[in-house]
């Protein structure tokens, strides 16, 4: 270890690693991973909305799963819970789906209503 | 049977440790543990050879085996079974424990069985305090026991 | 950069690698692997998370969800339900977890939510074995900022504003430890750390080792450049193995990103840090037979003064302080002296490391703000005592300590309160004791452990002590008299006052604490000839109460014939003629026989 610059850099990388664990509060994206959804093409989304979060560095942000939403004939549906927000349900969802929701909703804040429960009926 | 433990190769191994540790400071207590790793107690023909390589008379290396617990001047059985007596381990009933593997296992404290298959320890509180009464046979550890679990464990061995 | 969005932190602390933990781990790896999910969820083995009853542990994040006493065969479930789908597997949770049907979070349990991490900062929150995450956790943070931004002064003057003090059990305030050890002449000096842990039923300081190493090899670094030494030997119990092998490898760690050896930081600040084990002999945990330990000699105490600080390792200044104390010097160094000062009681800051056990429904280690009361930490953290018995005293301070009754549950928990009370911090030892517990039978134990103990070398500790145990056999074998417990009391007090070191020095105070508030358990003993508890085997008689409905089981287990009765009729003991083995007490189905 020569300076606290490479520490620092050091550190940055590896927080990246841990930063699953720490506690957050702020906005939570739950994925609905029961069987059907994960037969309709959950996982990719959820591996998707991991890495955006990730690659654009959002402190607040937390991506779980969940059981059976119960709307199956729309899975794969993620579901986006903001403070002070109603929640949000997306449906019908894919991966490029799932970059956009990140991009409008979660950083700008901006639901994409083409993609909503309501939209879909 | 007492397995024969002054063996060549012993010696060597014992030789390579002393290299490693001959200059450092205090470099005894690091050997007494890598020789009783070797030869599964300390016996006198390892500590003249300990004496003479550090140069520390065996009166003194003998004062210090024999001074700490974990050092011993003679093999142990096949199978050590160790039971916590810790002040968790007491409180709920170690004592128990031991007298009855006394009785299954036909072994004193701080002995070994006639058979030379168990040596019976009563250790100090090793730390697993959450699980006791506890006891460890060699590196397995048994906890949360009744006396009921003694019979089963030993004939485990 | 993998990414994960699972992990999944497994305890191999002592305790749950005790009860099964790595064959957890295993499992994990099948099962991921038979899912094809082994890239998306991590595994990490983590220090101890405390609650040791509840083991092995296993925590899921992001959720957070706290699944306890789990065995390999649940591992599928959880793979499946949780990891592949998301349901959370609600009944192997710990039962706190769950409440009115909703999931809470490990921080939420109550074991955990009063609690106040420091030292235990980051025990079972990364893996041990990887400095990186130690790193993410802002580790050697404080070390970078020791060495580039302060003076060895201002470490020093940051130690003694934070009002820490030796976690270790004398409570000697720890910035005047340094400060000597900076005083003092010397062309070369050393850091030490006494990772000894001897008190039996305490065990932080294994927990800080085996889930947290790098945070004592940093403050030792931080110690070694405010005390100008360039040496540091951590001695560890060889009981061990776990902590021993942790630690090596973050040394290892360490050494290979240049953060112990040469130039660290490019400041020209060398260090280096050595193990060294014990050989199981407890009186090493005293400062100067833990001195004699390292230099290879038998580990007898020296007199002080000199302390360890003016001579101490091959005769040269030494800085020595536990591991628990050094554990909580990079958060210090990070957030401040103020920051630690407000934290605690008036003259006891910080927190502190308990381990609790005995009898008490969560066994386990928790970390508690100073001035935080007993009946909080046994009631509330420790959920009270099991099977709906009372409580009846808490054994703080092992073998030097004390016990503490009902009466004073509320006193608020600092090093001065507890002396006060005839007991002592110690280590953090906290052994709970319930009703069936016998009070003389429990100073018996601590002397017999103190007499086993004892190094020989002064004559008040070596034979001393040897003296009130044969007091103590006499009177649990119901062969006392009363003037045995004024000679008992005497003994305590001449031996405390003139035994060479620490562990002499407080060997009396089990006894003397349980016969300031249990005197009546000593005089029933001799006067009665009875133990109230029921715990000593020779003041015990048996009796069939008229629970009995003349089965006849227990004449026929009576190794002596000491049991008659007709068929169908209650039946009586012969108390002369019965060897108290306890063997009709096993048989009888209704319960009719006691121990009084």
């Amino acid at each position: 270890m020569k300076s606290l610059e490479e520490l620092a850099k050091i550190r940055e990388e590896a927080l990246k690693k841990v930063d699953l664990r720490s506690e957050r509060e702020g906005t939570r994206i739950v994925v609905g991973m029961a069987t059907c959804g994960i037969s309709a093409g959950a996982r990719p989304i959820l591996m998707t909305m991991v890495e955006e979060v990730k690659k654009r560095n959002l402190q607040q942000v937390t991506v779980s799963q969940t059981g059976c939403i119960g709307v199956c004939r729309l899975e794969p549906i993620v579901e986006v819970y903001r403070p002070g927000e109603e929640k949000v349900t997306y449906v019908e969802m894919n991966p490029e789906k799932a970059k956009r929701v990140i991009a409008e909703h979660i950083v700008n804040g901006k639901v994409v209503d083409e993609f909503t429960i309501g939209a879909a009926k | 049977m007492p397995k024969e433990i002054l063996t060549k190769e012993n010696f060597q191994k014992l030789e390579v440790v002393i290299e490693k540790n001959k200059g450092k400071k205090g470099a005894l207590m690091p050997v007494l543990h890598e020789g009783q790793k070797i030869f599964g107690c300390l016996p006198l023909e390892a500590q003249k050879r300990i004496s003479e390589a550090l140069n520390i008379p065996l009166a003194e290396i003998y004062g210090v085996i024999t001074f700490y617990s974990q050092f011993t001047l003679e093999p142990k059985g096949d199978y050590t079974i160790g039971v916590c007596m810790g002040t968790a381990c007491y409180v709920k009933g170690a004592q128990k424990i031991i007298d009855r593997i006394k009785k299954e296992a036909n072994v004193e404290v701080g002995a070994t069985s006639p058979d030379g298959k168990f040596s019976l320890e009563a250790t100090r509180c090793i730390g697993a305090c959450g699980l006791a009464p506890v006891l460890t046979v060699n590196e397995d550890v048994y906890g949360r026991l009744v006396e009921a679990d003694v019979p089963g464990i030993i004939a485990k061995y | 950069m993998e990414l994960f969005r699972s992990h999944v932190l497994i305890c191999g602390g002592t305790g749950c690698t005790s009860s099964g933990s790595i064959s957890i781990e295993d499992a994990f790896k099948e099962e991921l692997a038979k899912h094809n999910i082994a890239n998306e969820v991590k595994l990490v083995r983590t220090g101890c998370f405390g609650l040791c009853e509840a083991g092995p542990i296993v925590i899921v994040y992001p959720e957070g969800a706290f699944y306890s006493r789990i065995e390999a065969k649940d591992v599928q479930r959880i793979t499946e339900e949780h990891l592949l789908k998301g349901r959370i597997v609600t009944d192997l949770l710990f039962k706190e977890a769950v409440v009115e049907d909703q999931v809470r979070s490990i921080n939420e349990v109550d074991f955990y939510k009063k609690q106040q991490r420091v030292a235990l900062r980051l025990c079972g929150v990364i893996n041990p074995e990887d400095i990186t995450e130690y790193i993410a956790f802002d580790g050697y943070k404080a070390l970078g900022k020791v060495l580039t931004e302060m003076s060895r002064e201002d470490v020093i003057e940051a130690i003694k504003k934070s009002g820490l003090r030796g976690r270790g059990g004398g409570g000697f305030p720890t910035g005047l430890k340094w400060e000597f050890t900076y005083r003092a002449q010397g062309d070369q000096k050393y850091v030490a750390c006494n990772a000894d842990e001897g008190d039996p039923g305490a065990f932080m300081d294994r927990s800080v080792l085996e889930g947290d190493p790098h945070s004592v090899i940093e403050a030792m670094a931080i110690a070694g450049y405010a005390v100008g030494a360039n040496q540091g030997y951590v001695y560890v119990r060889a009981e061990y193995p776990i902590a021993v092998n942790r630690l090596q490898i973050a040394i290892e760690q360490a050494k290979e990103y240049g953060l112990l050896g040469k130039n660290i930081f490019g400041t020209g600040f060398d260090f280096d840090l050595e193990i060294r084990l014990g050989a199981g002999a407890f009186v090493c945990g005293e400062e100067t037979a833990l001195l004699n330990s390292i230099e290879g000699k038998r580990g007898m105490p020296r007199p002080r003064p000199p302390f360890p600080a003016i001579k101490g390792l091959w005769e040269k200044p030494t800085l020595l302080n536990n591991v628990e104390t050094y554990a909580n010097i990079p958060q210090i160094i990070l957030n401040g002296a103020e920051w630690f000062a407000g934290i605690g009681t008036e003259k006891s800051k910080g927190t502190k490391v308990f381990a609790l056990g005995g009898k008490i429904n969560n066994t386990g280690l928790l970390e508690i703000p100073m001035g935080t009361t007993l009946r909080e930490v046994i009631f509330e953290i420790g959920g009270g005592i099991p099977g709906g018995k009372a409580f009846k005293a808490v054994q703080t301070g092992g073998p030097s300590g004390g016990c503490i009754t009902a009466d004073y549950l509320d006193t608020p928990i600092d090093y001065d309160n507890l002396i006060a009370l005839g007991s002592m911090m110690g280590s953090g030892g906290m052994i709970v004791m319930d009703e069936d517990n016998c009070m003389v039978d429990i100073a018996r134990f601590f002397l017999d452990f103190t007499v086993d103990e004892s190094c020989g070398k002064c004559p008040p500790c070596r034979i001393g002590t040897k003296r009130m145990l044969e007091i103590l056999d006499k009177i649990t074998e119901g062969k006392g008299e009363l003037e045995d417990i004024d000679k008992l009391e005497r003994l305590a007090e001449n031996i405390k006052a003139s035994s060479l070191c620490g562990l002499g020095q407080t060997a009396p105070n089990p006894v003397l604490s349980t016969l300031k508030y249990f005197r009546d358990e000593y005089e029933a003993h001799v006067v009665e000839k009875r133990c109230p508890a029921g715990v000593c085997q020779e003041l015990l008689t048996y009796h069939i109460t008229d629970a009995c409905k003349g089965c006849t089981l227990c004449t026929k287990a009576c190794p002596v014939n000491a049991i008659s009765g007709e068929r169908k009729e209650l039946h009586t003991i012969n108390t002369e003629t019965c060897i108290k083995c306890g063997a009709c007490v096993d048989k009888c189905p209704f319960k009719a026989i006691i121990r009084k």
